[in-house]
């Protein structure tokens, strides 16, 4: 695509953050711009995620932006991350904005959390036949995917305690991690209490308070600008036939994430690389054992074959495929995918604090278990 | 208070009941009536009858009595008085050791093998009653069978469970695409949208059916038996209305489709399951799954 993320901004990551919503999107966005040397005056887009409490109108009234000519908002939680660049980037790409602003902020810990039974969201037809019946959690839905996954290819609660030991490794040497210094074992994950059996504490992420902005403009442009550009190869969405959010659970096959299949045919299609050409992985780890289905989806490994694909310790820093290298959301912090895409950023820059080198195609993931999406940048368009 | 297993142990000392003869001989309008019925084409029982009938020959008819001897009447007689009185399901292992001719005129004779109890199940306290039957020709045994029942004493009705908390529970929120089910619930019954046009069964319902686009939607009442497609265990966080940990199953009805609902018991994937119906209150009628007592 024509399109690249030319600066990242991010507040601090926190439990408490102590100020409003709106005010961690402003900090963001200014501290993207500041990054992409930009003003808010060259700002004519905003995109962020329906879920979003802050209006595209509040961010721009605080950033002093004049005039928006494309405002957008993606839907379905966590899945809309790599989505927001996506609409980014055909809008600069069609000329409908020239510099756009994609944002995430919230006070998910202090604040609202979605780990809680969200008893409104019962209101929602589709979740009239989960709610009610007492499963009204991320965790639990994921949980009973993961169960049937279990079944059908002998994967443990101990494969999928693999994915949080080496997201926290990596976070234990990111200093902007709320996990900083303070890596796992796998001994630490099993003996973690569960949440919802088959999920134990550690194989969920944690809840930050925080917000991540992205500047997404063109090639040209952001060729002109200070920090190296991330292309965007390509940028997909996925939504998977009889889909539901969190609980698609009325198709025939439990163990897969067909969204998630449709957003990896995309993206190599329209990339031209596959997966042997991706030097960094940035899958969304909301919960671990998703991070294995990806795996399977994005044609890493065969079906069912994840567990061994990742205890064969490809997902370390000089694995063949470095997962997560800030930490993910397990580790570094919860910012609904949108940390993910600024480390996928880092790299292709060769900024990250845990670099892995010769960096050419970073992979980014969004939100599993829901529509969702994903993104290849790399070092060219 | 009657002793069940001292009257168990009465009625197994008495060995075989007499033999009993079958009303008719073997004979081949009764064997097309009962491959007629059962929907086997197999065109071989001309001259031999399907093994698989052989309790056919013996069956008491619609007015029959048990004979006094017979030791299954008895211990259901007990139990009957012990206030053990229901029986949902029994199940019987056959074992043939030849074909039947027509023609051979056959008898029966039952002991009572086995009774153990007394035994929590899902469906109350029972006890599990064992018998024997040997099939004969003249002196020659020609089929077996052990016979499988569960006498249970029905838990008090409905099954007692700890009330929701009404103010708590989080209630389903209906349209005028799913009303029909909760309407089924409150009249303890499991509806399945099925397509008017196609006949598509379909759960979670919609106002148009995918495989044909009509938008007649009809249901059928779900027998509300399945078996557990997958589970959780959910310890955190609290939920309005439930005590945890708790259990919700996935479960896929015989129909075809698949369900959530709270399953009592330990959960296995696999497990045979039947649903239970738990009111709320006049509005509201949740369905949930127990297992089966026939599993
Ligand atoms: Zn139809």
């Amino acid at each position: 695509m024509n399109a690249a993320i030319a600066g990242i901004g991010a507040t601090d990551f926190s439990k408490d953050s102590g100020r409003s919503e709106l005010q961690l999107a402003a900090e963001a966005a200014r501290a993207a711009l500041d990054d992409a040397g930009l003003e808010p005056s060259d700002v004519d887009g905003l995109v962020s995620f329906t879920m979003d409490t802050n209006a595209e109108i509040a961010v721009a009234r605080e950033l002093g932006i004049p005039e928006l000519t494309f405002f957008s908002r993606v839907h379905y939680g966590g899945g809309a991350a790599c989505a927001t660049v996506q609409q980014a980037a055909m809008a600069v790409e069609t000329g409908m904005a020239k510099v756009v602003v994609c944002y995430r902020a919230f006070n998910e810990r202090s604040g609202h959390r979605f780990g809680q039974v969200q008893t409104a969201a019962a209101a929602n037809i589709d979740n009239s036949w989960s709610y009610p019946m007492g499963l009204g959690t991320p965790a639990a839905m994921v949980a009973m995917f993961a169960r049937r996954y279990m079944h059908e290819y002998g994967a443990t609660s101990e494969d999928f305690g693999r994915i949080a030991v080496v997201d926290r490794k990596h976070a234990a040497t990111n200093p902007h991690a709320w996990f900083h210094n303070r890596p796992i074992t796998l001994d630490d994950h099993q003996a973690s209490r569960w949440i919802s059996e088959p999920l134990r504490l550690l194989d969920c992420c944690q809840e930050t308070d925080g917000g991540v902005a992205l500047v997404v403009t063109s090639a040209e442009r952001a060729r002109d600008l200070p920090n190296k550009p991330a292309h965007v190869k390509a940028a997909t969405q996925g939504s998977g036939a009889d889909q539901f959010t969190m609980t698609s659970y009325y198709r025939d096959d439990l163990t897969r994430l067909p969204e998630m299949g449709v957003v990896a045919r995309g993206l190599w299609e329209r990339s031209g690389i596959g997966p042997s050409d991706v030097d960094v992985a940035v899958l969304y780890d909301h919960f671990t054992p998703f991070v294995l289905v990806q795996l399977e989806e994005l044609g890493f490994c065969g079906r069912g074959e994840a567990k061994d694909f990742v205890a064969s310790g490809a997902l370390e820093l000089d694995g063949s495929l470095p997962l997560n290298p800030h930490g993910g959301q397990l580790g570094e912090a919860y910012l609904h995918g949108m940390n993910g895409i600024a480390e996928a950023v880092r790299q292709v820059r060769g900024t990250a604090v845990n670099q892995v080198a010769n960096v050419e195609h970073v992979l980014v993931t969004a939100g599993t278990g829901v529509p969702t999406s994903g993104l290849v940048l790399g070092q060219s368009p | 208070m009657i002793d069940v297993e001292k009257e168990a142990a009465r009625i197994a000392e008495q060995g075989e009941s007499a033999p009993r003869l079958a009303r008719d001989p073997v004979n081949l309008p009764m064997i097309n009536n009962w491959l007629e019925a059962i929907g086997d084409q197999h065109p071989g029982y001309t001259e031999v009858a399907p093994p698989a009938m052989v309790q056919v020959w013996t069956m008491a008819g619609l007015h029959g009595q048990r004979t006094l001897d017979d030791p299954l009447g008895a211990m259901m007689k007990i139990l009957d008085e012990a206030g053990f009185t229901s029986v949902v399901a029994t199940n019987s292992d056959q074992t043939y050791h030849r074909y039947l001719k027509v023609g051979e005129h056959v008898s029966v004779t039952t002991s009572l093998e086995d009774v153990t109890g007394p035994k929590k199940t899902a469906l109350g306290e029972g006890w599990f009653v064992t018998t024997r039957s040997t099939w004969y020709v003249g002196d020659e045994p020609v089929a077996e069978m052990r016979f499988r029942v569960l006498k249970f004493r029905p838990a008090e009705k409905p099954a007692p469970r700890p009330e929701v908390p009404k103010a708590q529970a989080i209630r389903p929120a209906i349209n005028r695409d799913t009303e029909y089910f909760w309407e089924g619930c409150r009249n303890e019954e499991l509806r399945i949208q099925r397509c008017g046009g196609c006949g598509l069964l379909r759960h979670p319902p919609g106002p148009m059916c995918p495989e044909c686009g009509a938008t007649k939607p009809k249901y059928l009442v779900s027998d509300g038996r399945g078996v557990v497609y997958s589970y959780v265990v959910h310890h955190h966080p609290q939920v309005p209305g439930k005590q945890t940990p708790f259990v919700i199953a996935l479960v896929e009805l015989d129909e075809g489709v698949r369900m959530l609902g709270e399953l009592e018991g330990e959960p296995s994937i696999g497990l045979p399951v039947e649903v239970v119906f738990t009111k709320v209150d006049e509005e509201l009628t949740m369905p949930s799954w127990r297992p089966r007592a026939d599993r």
